[in-house]
């Protein structure tokens, strides 16, 4: 398609608004509902909703036609995202599904990859999650031990993994894997599409410090693969695992151009200093005004700063290592967050509203979450370490596991 | 700033930057003793001549900018000023150029006065902190009673920029009818100004006596109550307070990162500790989002869009909390001799603690986010 034949953002702009307001329904309320051990209906429901998108030619804004998009810009994803506001959205769709799993599979997946995962996830067929970090650790994604061995054509995959997102409501994870234990770490891991319900896998959901159980591990035992399953390059699952950490770190910064929809899914029963403020009837005590427009100014920081960032990735006038600037900033700017509502609230962050926790026991169990913001995305550290070495060229950490085959290199005590 | 500018912004840009370089080194501040005077009206006029005073006022009254968009220009230009700690009345004659412009057509009229400002023949600054006072432009102390013609102003006004060099004074004034602005010479019968200590050696301040000043109705700048004008004003005045201190940061941290890869410790550069890199990627972080948000103000207050007093505020009371953090961080990261006078970080840092405390600080600006989110 020519750049003469896309619709203009304005056009598009006003045909969703006109097929908003006839087609989806209005989101009930701004409150964040209970949570809920089991969220089967929220999932199905985030599926229905985005058959919809996809019937009235609204889903998947910025992936190419060819894989089930629409092959527009992000100026239209923005436009249809501010549409969207005050309507149900397929939030928990966003990431990873979206924003990371098919953007990694567009970039670096085969053809068959990319029409048929990416396809079913734009129709609302399929969800995606994310099978890096493992129990022995995740910064060091390079050093996973999940191995895949040649198994004729195919692959039997056997180890584990941990922290995954949303596995349990997924159909197929990225999941990266050791193929070559004879050379360094980089060289000898392949990423893979695993099915979440083939045989061999075994999957236990883990409650988190705010009660909700989105995070998964998984066991694989001889789960076999067919070679289809390579994402990439045999051998080169670095760097497809790179372009992933680069679409996570762009994604968990607000950066990522294939989120459709705004607000946080369900699933992440997050409280605002702005939600507490209201719920204690307002306030004319300008310590805590100020909190709250403390609040307000990182708010409108991180969105302009996303904007300003998003771009320069996109023309190139900052390298993609400028997805970690967005990631640390966003890091801080949930943990304000966090901290200002906890702060609002105070005294009444101690006890609830009788047996619920009302806004000032959700402020409390939000800050009890607090790091979540800093390591969930790859923690700040990591980032941190990108800045300073791939944007400012400083030294990188000695590393003694680099040229080293990796069945040498030590591992944990 | 701006990550991508068109020819004639670069060109803006460099020219300034010539004229700064050529006239104003960081040496010659460091020298600059108290009663020295700053700049010259020669530099200014220089100035005025590429366009410092033309950007946001419109052509047919004499002004003009490079891109079309003149908010933006002027930022583009207050970094370019920032980054060389430039001294001269950039701020004080553009927030006066702000409120004659938005007041053109609604009342007296000011066409001449603009136009010799944009040529930099005449200067001006806002008179509008009153003695021991916080920001509160819009319930000043000074009176302006009525009289047959015009006015009589009584009050005092101190941190008046440039108000020694001013040759006119826009000074915001209580009425019966809310608050007014009248543009008054500063030589004026009962106009009498002393200078003020200031921490930034390249600005000048000074206290601004107003004894029984007769004024006639045509000093009036707009109507009497009409506030928008004000605000416009302190938008035009924290755009360039905030593009100023970017570039202050960014050129801080330029020469924190090199003193980072030059300086050795137990036999490494210091930029090989993870400790001391952690703090440089942080202070990269805060520079990426000061730039963000000043140039989304800039954006939006030259879009006149709905959110444009929203961001300006944010972004005084992010880049006004940041800056000296940065700058602290950036001390620390030198060591001992940063905090000597032959080096250059206190003058910087000076620029920056001056910008965070006028025109609203920090927590003032909060304060207005959450009036203007009606909580
Ligand atoms: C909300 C959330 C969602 C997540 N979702 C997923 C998911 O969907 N799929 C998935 O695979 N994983 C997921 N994760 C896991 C996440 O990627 C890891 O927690 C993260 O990469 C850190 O790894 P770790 O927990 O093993 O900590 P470790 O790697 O053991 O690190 C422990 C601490 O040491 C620091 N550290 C480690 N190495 C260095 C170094 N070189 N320099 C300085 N500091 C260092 C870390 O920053 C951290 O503070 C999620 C985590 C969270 C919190």
């Amino acid at each position: 398609m020519t750049e003469s034949t896309i619709e203009s953002v304005e056009s598009f702009r006003l045909r969703a608004r006109a097929w908003l307001a006839e087609s989806m329904p209005r989101r009930a309320d701004e409150d964040p509902p209970p949570m809920t051990d089991d969220d089967t209906a929220d999932w199905e429901r985030a599926r229905e909703l985005q058959r919809m998108l996809h019937a009235g030619g609204f889903a998947g804004i910025c992936f190419p036609r060819e894989y089930g998009g629409l092959g527009l810009t992000r100026a239209h994803q923005q436009a249809f995202t501010e549409e969207s506001d005050g309507y149900e959205m397929p939030l928990v769709l966003n990431v990873p599904t979206f924003a990371i799993c098919a953007a990694t599979l567009l970039d670096e997946g085969s053809e068959e990859q990319k029409r048929e995962r990416i396809g079913a996830a734009v129709r609302g067929e399929e969800v995606l999650c994310q099978f890096l970090s493992e129990p022995r650790g995740g910064s060091d994604l390079a050093g996973v031990t999940t191995r895949a061995e040649r198994d004729g054509d195919g692959w039997v995959l056997n180890g584990a993994k941990t922290w995954s997102t949303s596995a349990y409501a997924a159909d197929w994870g990225l999941c990266l894997a050791r193929t070559d234990w004879d050379v360094p770490k980089h060289r000898g891991l392949t990423m893979f599409l695993v099915h979440t319900r083939a045989p061999g896998v075994t999957m236990n959901r883990i409650r988190m410090v705010n009660g909700v159980r989105e995070f998964c591990e998984e066991f694989f035992d001889d789960v076999r693969l067919p070679a289809s399953a390579v994402v990439g390059e045999v051998n080169g699952g670095w760097a497809v695992a790179s372009r992933q950490m680069f679409h996570e770190r762009n994604a968990v910064g607000g950066g990522s151009p294939y989120v459709s929809g705004r607000g946080h899914p369900r699933t992440v029963p997050k409280v605002t200093p702005l939600e507490v403020l209201r719920a204690s009837g307002g306030s004319a005590d300008p310590r805590i005004r100020e909190m709250a427009g403390e609040y307000l100014a990182a708010r409108a920081v991180e969105q302009a700063t996303t904007d300003r960032v998003s771009r320069a990735i996109g023309t190139g006038v900052l390298p993609p290592a400028a997805a970690s600037l967005l990631r640390l900033l966003h890091a801080e700017g949930a943990q304000l967050s966090d901290d200002l509502a906890l702060a609002i609230a105070g005294a009444n962050a101690a006890t609830g509203t009788g047996a619920e926790p009302g806004a000032g026991g959700r402020a409390a169990i939000g800050y009890l979450m607090r790091q979540s913001a800093s390591l969930g995305g790859g923690s700040t550290e990591m980032a941190r370490n990108v800045i300073s070495e791939r944007m400012l060229g400083m030294p990188r950490e000695p590393a003694p596991d680099h040229d080293v085959p990796f069945k040498q290199v030590r591992r944990g005590r | 700033m701006e990550l991508e500018l068109s020819p004639d912004q670069k060109l803006f840009q460099k020219s300034a930057r010539g004229l700064l370089d050529r006239e104003h080194s960081l040496d010659r501040v460091r020298a600059l003793e108290d009663g020295d005077p700053r700049w010259s009206r020669e530099w200014w006029r220089k100035g005025a001549e590429l366009g410092w005073a033309a950007s946001i006022v419109p052509e047919d009254l004499g002004g003009g900018s490079v891109s079309g968009a003149g908010v933006r220009d002027l930022a583009l230009l207050a970094e370019e000023l920032g980054a060389g700690l430039a001294p001269g009345p950039l701020l004080p004659v553009n927030v006066v150029l702000a409120g004659l412009v938005e007041a053109h057509g609604a009342g007296p009229d000011h066409t001449g006065e603009i136009e010799a400002l944009v040529a930099g023949e005449s200067v001006a600054s806002w008179a509008v902190y009153e003695p021991g006072r916080e920001w509160a432009p819009a319930a000043p102390g000074l009176t302006a009673t009525p009289a047959p013609g015009g006015f009589v102003l009584d009050g005092v006004k101190d941190r008046v920029e440039d108000a020694g060099a001013a040759d006119l004074l826009l000074v915001t004034a209580g009425t019966g009818e809310g608050v007014a602005q009248f543009l008054v010479p500063a030589s004026a019968a009962g106009v009498s100004v002393a200078p003020q200590w200031s921490l930034d050696l390249t600005r000048s301040f000074g206290e601004v006596r107003f004894a029984g000043v007769e004024v006639t109705g045509d000093a009036l700048v707009g109507a009497p109550g009409d506030e928008r004008i004000i605000e416009r004003q302190l938008q035009i005045a924290v755009v360039v307070q905030c593009a100023e201190l970017c570039a202050v940061l960014d050129r801080a941290f330029a020469m924190t990162t090199q003193w980072a890869f030059d300086r050795y410790s137990f036999g490494r550069p210091l930029a090989s500790y993870q400790a001391l890199k952690h703090r440089f990627a942080d202070m990269r972080t805060w520079l990426e989002a000061c730039h963000g948000v000043t140039q989304g103000a800039a954006a939006a207050v030259q879009d006149r869009a709905p959110d444009a007093a929203e961001l300006v505020s944010a972004a005084k009371s992010y880049v006004g909390d940041r800056a000296p953090v940065v700058l602290q961080d950036c001390v620390q990261l030198h060591g001992g001799i940063g905090v000597t006078w032959e080096h250059d970080l206190h003058l910087l840092l000076r620029r920056a603690v001056l910008d965070q405390a006028l025109y609203g600080t920090p927590r003032d600006h909060r304060l207005r986010l959450a009036d203007l989110a009606s909580l």
